[in-house]
């Protein structure tokens, strides 16, 4: 009986150690089979080697990735890499004679230290060219100082609080800011439904959520909306009825709600079932097809502006959504784009550049103008902000339609 | 408004209860507190949304299935993580701590792994049924969970008292060796004592999908540390304590939101236990000769 019991806790132990192993390889799978061909023609960032391409010279570029692939968040580090990855493949295969791109990515795990880890390590010994991500804004915030200080053009394809792209002329980002997002929307709603009366509820502890609410506490009083309540909740927090019963009962006509889509989802629920009905206008973070997935039917009513829009009427937004299923087999949400579209900017600004360099990719980077991707037509602003017009959008039926 | 805010409360303090019930029991037996009952009671909750949402099976299925593969965890906790330290000699007290540490990371992960990160929604038939007293709207849901937490706890101080093992399983509590000496089974009573446990996370995961329709791989944690707080405040190893600690904190968090501010829910409500805890240091519930035995 005893030795059984051995031979079955042996077992187990082997069997753990090679799921472990085999979630691991995933992802280092990824990032090997597309430095595989390269590592044999030449070492990065040294002369283009003629072994490359047959016409011209060919861009060796290796590009670093910080995202947030384990822990709460990992769904958006997910998303980040699969668009990227999806991306690299396109550009390596179209663009083949001219460009040669390669990604190296880390992995963040949403905290501040280990993405400024990451990013030193990308910048000091791997000798990226660029860096895309982090994922978080909380995450830019320590890693965009350190990267435009070693004159790293970085890229953020998430981040949205308020005052990133300021950090330093080498620091950008393709995601839409709040700032720019939420007025769009809760004016709409407001001119809609003739809104005078709202309450706000955000959570207090990210920097991402925070910057949300204090757009949202300018835009309310801008409009001169009353703020009968403002409620605050906490990641990872399962239980928003306390705070939902109390909103229900100060009676607002809208709610502003600052939240990632994980939260967010389960706050409409909750609010559905105690008969909060009213709509709800969300930040960025709140727009993925995850929302209707989760909440069902409670998610009816939630309005959003965005840049991503998975059922534009585009030959470039379809074809992507269509490899992004068969690759995936799902739809990409927001983050699959923007990290998508990233990708797609840097390969732009190196063939503009002409060769892998650092201060030169800026450069290019800063003077990208009306750049076609799947957003739209994206443009850098002095600061390196990106300018688009967002589209507003209601879940209606079970799916996101424009909000008329 | 009051009478809805003291629902809500009254069923987040029952599910906090039910998931302190399975520390203090493990807590009451061998002395150590079990790090991974929240990863447990987790995997009880996927089981839930695995069942009802993915494969539409009926609740009660959920239930029972819930209830094994919890049981399940738990026995091979005990086996592989917890028995083979207490067989040795000159291991630390602390060590059957971090033994279960390690065991609710690789828990975690391996949800992480099979499930992918993110909320799973949890939709039940019942989920949306709703009754109407006056203008007080209560959830079904909420009634179901007050009402199955009550009878756990029924159940459950009615079979340590009354039935034999439960009468062996205090004996062990009170004292290993002399429970050994008088022909109780210790070694049975100690794996029992963690499949009872781990049992009543699962539960307590499928109760906790059904009412905030929230399931993701990292809520073990959240209310594994709250299942803590509630065992500190009602006194280690008392049962009565985890279900009376948990009514207080899941109500007092409500009331705080309803009353005050939402943003110092945690920070009050940990507050109340430290105040609590200097009046009274073995808690609310806990015996002044707890250490005796040791």
């Amino acid at each position: 009986m005893k030795s059984l019991f051995r031979h079955s806790f042996i077992a187990l132990l082997i069997f753990s150690i090679a799921l472990l192993t085999a979630c691991g390889g995933q992802n280092t799978g990824k990032s090997e089979s597309s430095a595989k061909p390269e590592q044999s023609s030449s070492p990065a960032s040294s002369a283009p080697s003629p072994a490359a391409g047959d016409s011209g010279k060919v861009i060796n570029a290796k590009i670093g990735v910080i995202s947030y692939m384990t822990g709460p968040g990992a769904a958006y580090g997910e998303a980040i890499t699969n668009g990227l990855n999806l991306a690299l493949e396109e550009i390596n295969k179209t663009y083949a004679d001219k460009l040669k791109v390669e990604l190296k990515i880390e992995d963040s795990a949403g905290k501040q230290e280990q993405a400024l880890s990451a990013a030193q390590k990308l910048m000091n010994s791997e000798n990226v060219v660029a860096i895309i991500g982090p994922t978080l804004s909380t995450e830019m915030n320590a890693v965009g100082p350190q990267a435009n200080m070693n004159g790293v053009p970085i890229l953020g394809t998430s981040t949205t609080a308020n005052g990133i792209p300021q950090i330093g002329e080498f620091v950008f980002r393709d995601s839409i800011p709040e700032s720019l997002a939420i007025p769009a929307s809760v004016k709409k709603v407001v001119d809609k439904f003739s809104v005078k009366k709202v309450a706000i509820m955000y959570g207090n502890d990210d920097v991402f959520t925070k910057s949300g609410y204090d757009v949202m506490k300018k835009v309310a009083e801008d409009l001169k909306l009353e703020v009968v309540d403002t409620e605050t909740f906490q990641k990872g927090q399962s239980d928003y009825k306390a705070q939902l019963t109390k909103i229900k009962s100060a009676q607002p006509q809208a709610v502003l709600c600052s939240a990632l889509y994980n939260e967010g989802a389960v706050i409409m629920d909750q609010a559905r079932k105690i008969g909060l009905d009213v709509p709800f206008v969300g930040g960025n973070g709140f727009n993925s097809p995850k929302v209707i997935e989760i909440a069902g039917k409670a998610s009816e009513g939630l309005v959003v502006a965005t840049p991503w829009f998975t059922g534009r009427q585009d030959e470039k937004v379809q074809k992507f959504v269509a490899d992004f299923n068969a690759k995936y087999h799902k739809d990409p949400d927001q983050f699959a784009a923007q990290a998508y579209d990233g990708l797609y900017l840097m390969a732009d600004a190196l063939m503009k550049a002409g060769v892998a360099d650092r201060s030169k990719l800026r450069d290019a980077l800063a003077a990208t103008k009306d750049f076609q991707g799947v957003l739209g037509k994206i443009s850098f602003d002095k600061d390196g902000d990106v300018v688009m017009d967002p589209t507003v959008l209601v879940i209606k039926d079970g799916k996101f339609q424009l909000f008329e | 408004m009051l009478v809805e805010q003291l629902i809500n409360g009254i069923t987040l303090g029952s599910i906090y209860a039910i998931v302190a019930l399975g520390y203090t029991l493990v807590f009451g037996v061998l002395g150590i507190l079990n790090m991974a009952h929240g990863e447990i009671f987790m995997f009880g909750a996927f089981t839930g949304v695995v069942l009802v949402s993915e494969l539409h099976a009926p609740l009660w299925l959920a239930f029972i299935a819930a209830v094994l593969i919890t049981s399940l965890l738990g026995y091979f906790m005990e086996r592989f993580a917890l028995r083979p330290l207490r067989r040795m000699q000159g291991v630390s007290h602390l060590a059957p701590l971090i033994s279960t540490i390690g065991v609710s990371i690789f828990l975690e992960n391996l949800a992480h792994f099979l499930f992918g990160a993110g909320n799973h929604p949890f939709q039940t038939s019942i989920s949306n049924v709703k009754i109407q007293l006056g203008n007080v709207s209560i959830d079904m849901v909420q009634i179901i969970i007050f009402l199955i937490s009550v009878v756990l706890m029924l159940l459950l101080s009615v079979w340590l008292s009354k039935t034999k093992a439960g009468k062996a399983l205090r004996a062990t509590a009170e004292n290993i060796e002399t429970a050994a000496l008088l022909g109780v089974n210790t070694k049975k009573m100690i794996t029992f004592t963690v499949i009872i446990a781990s049992a009543m996370g699962g539960i307590a995961g499928i109760l906790v999908g059904m009412a905030f329709n929230s399931v993701n791989p990292q809520m073990g944690l959240a209310i594994g540390l709250k299942g803590l707080a509630i065992i500190i405040l009602g006194g280690m190893g008392n049962i009565k304590g985890a279900m009376v600690g948990g009514l207080i904190l899941g109500l007092s968090e409500t009331l705080i939101v309803a009353y005050g501010e939402s943003g110092y829910r945690d920070a009050i409500a940990f507050i109340i236990i430290i105040l609590i805890l200097l009046v009274k240091p073995q808690g609310l519930f806990g015996s002044k000769v707890s250490d005796a035995r040791r």
